[in-house]
């Protein structure tokens, strides 16, 4: 490289920890003016943490970042933003009850003599703004909220061009448009790139990484594992650089040769407004079967509308053959359909910190723990203790607050206070994340367990070390959909990741499943 | 026109609301004996300053997606100040009325100070400010009463003809092109001047737009760089000042005051379902202060019905409760719709 082709923005040596875990570790990374830089890498292998840090959303631990040759350090996103660094993030950072034209001026609008809001100034300038993402069709006095999440995308495309950005980062800034509009999106980033910016692109769509990107990086296990040009590896090798090799973890072996079971669960084309797109599956009887793919596809809405928890869904569920209609967890959990859902964020949606462990235990089946209307204080302390030992909690007393746990044993309460409700179908939501591997390896065996004694269990998880080792089947959602379906043998990384991307047979049909979805 | 089209769709709550005070307001007048009357106007108009006031303070804090539990308690508050300050001579009660609108203004500031600095939910938060200001009111006036200059109290709760005959300007209001407004009532006249002056500069600014943005999502806010603290407590302190206003024209309007705790609470009450029924989202980021003036009208419009179909005093709150929650339940219903679509994405 010639000196005047210096980078614009340099890493070096950057780590980050979140509690015991590394999402960064002595990350050397740059990227230059004048070129798109794919950022590549699995779930959790670092990539957001990575533009967090840029963003000025988050602090490095260690290391320094250097910007046009000067050493910077972003307190909030509001100084990352006066450098000239604009984010899209995946979560759209829009304000639904505000219009377009506000959201858009919403950082630094055009002012009166006054001082107040510039309307028309305002309003001339969205126009300017829509008009060069191609939305001329986007009414700036529109609310966001009634936008198409396709058209809110655009907008916030929208949004980061109206703030003159040096480095742009785009982080699945793609996810939910329609093909006309990625097109169109292509084409801006072409020009701004033309006009001298620094892309950052963050994409799971290998083919978009194919068509728009200069140079790309790849990351693993919070690592920076190389960085080559864009068009010097084919995708084989790509997607084993991102998986690398690392078993970490021992899981119980499966069951041999097992034939048809009777299915307990059957949906039938579930949907759901733009997140589920018809997805149809069977879970048999001591049956552990993993839902794949990328964050984000889907997986933990089709959860959640099993549960109860989503309203306006259609399609069919079937429990024993017999069809139910889900509109409540309390339902759900119901004997007569025995259903248990072990949420992603146990903090919030799992478990009520301030509680002690034992009303945390007991929460869900307080009905059963009763003797006439009230609670029958000896079964409830008789139905703790059996889990308490079950499932080897450490915990001193069990009256301390549960927030007094470390994570994986808060993870076992959360997990036994739904087993005593004597589950038939459990449905698990990444329950290893951020847990240390010694009570990882125990639940996997729990999980088996609960299989061989009949249990039929939907397993999501982002980690594909655990799809491998723990399921019987995996299914990998792409856009709300199942795209494939493994099976023993086929069940290995290169599989999983390769269907993940949606590669293959329908990769080039992808884009086009966006059309025809409403909002 | 496609841009009116929409303008209307987005004030849907705020016609709905209207459209309810027109019928209330134009029933009550049908029958009154001197219905559509410039008395009758000016009457209703006094009885409508003080909710009206409040229920425009409550809505600024509602926007920024909190309440103001203690609205009533400021109001109670201006006005025992109000009894004491506003009387003497000419500047006295100019400076006296200047400090009844700053104490007001001050403690809405607090409540926002305690609310972003203590990082106190605002429910909670003006829950205890309004006590500890109701506590205040009480120590300035233990009693009702008090007294407040007369002159001024029936020039501010007549007509501009009134005004400017009691004060000799413009002729005594007798100038020519004064006719066409003589007839306005002074409450309408201070309402349209602070609206004008200080509540649409204010949704016009960045602050202001700025409240909007974090009742309609914090986090997509905070990530825009709107400054949060500023725009909350600039919130709070606004609704202090409406708030002290209304309290100021509740001393003008009765000639005294009174630290009346039972008052204070069913002013904040009603003005939570004045803001409501004028089409504002408790979950902030959408309506506005002129939909809850509105709405408040619609309450008051509703209890000038009683005066006129004899309804037994002691069934009146049962008919107030009644209408009430159905026209709360109308102004909701869109509220709940929107809720149901992001129900578990937030």
């Amino acid at each position: 490289m010639t000196p005047d082709n210096s980078p614009f923005l340099e890493l070096s040596g950057v780590s980050k920890r979140y509690g015991g875990v590394r999402a960064l570790e002595k990350v050397d990374f740059a990227c230059r003016r004048g070129s798109i830089h794919a950022v590549l890498g699995e779930n959790g292998a670092g990539k957001s943490t990575l533009i967090k840090i840029i963003a000025g959303v988050v602090q490095p631990d260690e290391g320094t970042m250097r910007l046009a040759g000067q050493q910077v350090r972003f307190r909030d996103p509001l100084a990352a933003n006066a450098a000239g660094i604009v984010c899209i993030f995946q979560e759209l950072s829009l304000m639904p009850d505000l219009s377009v034209a506000d959201n858009i001026g919403i950082s630094n609008p055009p002012r009166t003599r006054l001082g107040l809001i510039d309307k028309r100034a305002q309003r001339r300038r969205t126009e300017e703004l829509l008009a060069r993402v191609g939305c001329e069709d986007v009414n700036p006095l529109e609310q966001v909220r009634n936008l198409p999440l396709s058209r809110r995308q655009m907008v916030e495309i929208a949004k980061a061009l109206g703030r003159g950005p040096r480095l742009l980062i785009l982080d699945e800034a793609t996810s939910a448009l329609t093909s006309s509009d990625v097109l169109k999106v292509y084409d801006i980033l072409k020009k701004l790139r033309e006009e001298g910016l620094c892309l950052l692109y963050i994409s799971h769509r290998m083919h978009e990484i194919e068509a728009l990107a200069d140079t790309c990086s790849v990351f693993r296990n919070g690592r920076h594992i190389e960085t080559f040009p864009a068009g010097t590896r084919s995708p084989d090798e790509i997607v084993q650089l991102m998986i690398g090799r690392e078993m970490a973890h021992v899981y119980p072996p499966k069951p041999e040769g097992r034939g048809a079971v009777p299915p307990v669960l059957e949906v039938q084309d579930l949907r759901w407004g733009d997140r589920l797109n018809g997805v149809s599956l069977e879970v048999g009887k001591g049956e552990i079967v993993g839902l794949g793919g990328l964050d984000g596809q889907g997986q933990r809405e089709l959860q959640l509308a099993l549960f109860g928890v989503l309203s306006g869904l259609s399609g069919r569920v079937l429990v024993d053959g017999r069809p139910v209609t889900l509109s409540s967890p309390a339902q759900a959990k119901h004997r007569s359909i025995g259903m248990a859902l072990i949420p992603e964020d146990r903090k919030t949606e799992g478990l009520m910190l301030p509680m002690s462990i034992a009303d945390n235990l007991g929460m869900a089946a307080m009905g059963s723990l009763t003797s006439g209307v009230f609670i029958d204080p000896a079964k409830e302390r008789a139905a703790i203790q059996r889990m308490v030992d079950k499932l080897k909690i450490k915990a001193g007393d069990v009256a301390n607050p549960v927030a007094t746990l470390s994570g994986g044993n808060q993870q076992k309460v959360v997990i036994a206070k739904w087993l005593l409700t004597e589950p038939r179908i459990i449905l698990l939501n990444d329950p290893t994340r951020g847990i240390d591997v010694g009570t990882k390896q125990e639940l996997y065996q729990l999980l088996r367990d609960l299989a061989d004694a009949g249990a039929s269990i939907l397993f999501y998880t982002t980690d594909y070390d655990e799809l491998i080792g723990c399921c019987d089947r995996v299914l990998i959602l792409y856009d709300g959909r199942i795209v494939r379906e493994l099976q023993g043998g086929e069940i290995n990384e290169k599989a999983i990741v390769a269907a993940s991307l949606n590669l293959g047979a329908d990769a080039k049909a992808a884009p086009a499943n966006h059309s025809g979805i409403s909002p | 026109m496609n841009d009116l089209r929409l303008r209307l769709g987005q004030n849907l709550g705020l016609l709905l609301a209207i459209g309810l005070f027109l019928l209330f307001w134009l029933v009550y007048n049908g029958l009154h004996p001197k219905g559509f009357s410039t008395a009758v106007l000016i009457q209703n108009a006094n009885e409508s300053f003080v909710i009206g006031a409040v229920a425009m303070a409550q809505t600024v804090p509602v926007l920024a997606g909190g309440l103001d539990l203690s609205v009533g308690a400021v109001m109670t508050l201006v006005n025992c100040l109000a009894s004491v300050l506003v009387n003497g001579s000419g500047w006295q009660m100019v400076l006296g009325i200047l400090v009844c609108l700053a104490a007001g203004t001050l403690a809405g500031w607090v409540n926002g100070a305690v609310v972003v600095y203590g990082r106190i939910q605002p429910i909670i938060a003006t829950l205890a400010t309004g006590a500890v200001y109701i506590g205040i009111a009480l120590f300035i006036r233990p009693t009702p009463g008090g007294e407040v200059d007369g002159d001024l109290s029936w020039a501010l709760t007549n007509d501009v003809y009134e005004f400017c005959a009691t004060y000799g300007l413009f002729d005594d209001g007798e100038a020519a092109w004064l006719a066409p407004f003589a007839w306005i009532p002074m409450p309408m006249a201070i309402m349209l001047l602070v609206i004008f002056l200080i509540w649409i500069p204010f949704r016009n600014s960045v602050t202001g737009r700025g409240v909007y943005a974090i009742g309609s999502s914090e986090g997509a806010a905070y990530m825009s760089g709107v400054r949060i603290d500023r725009c909350k407590i600039a919130a709070f302190t606004l609704a202090g000042f409406f708030a002290g206003l209304g309290g100021l024209y509740l001393a003008l309007q009765t000639s005294s005051g009174n630290a009346d705790v039972p008052q204070a609470g069913a002013y904040t009450l009603n003005s939570i379902a004045a803001v409501v029924i004028g089409g504002t989202s408790l979950m902030g980021g959408s309506g506005g202060a002129i939909c809850s003036l509105i709405g408040a009208m619609v309450i008051r419009a509703i209890s000038f019905n009683f005066r006129i179909f004899d309804i037994a005093p002691l069934l009146q709150p049962l008919f107030e409760g009644i209408v009430l929650l159905g026209a709360v339940s109308i102004g909701a219903a869109r509220v709940f719709r929107v809720k149901n679509r992001l129900e578990l994405l937030g």
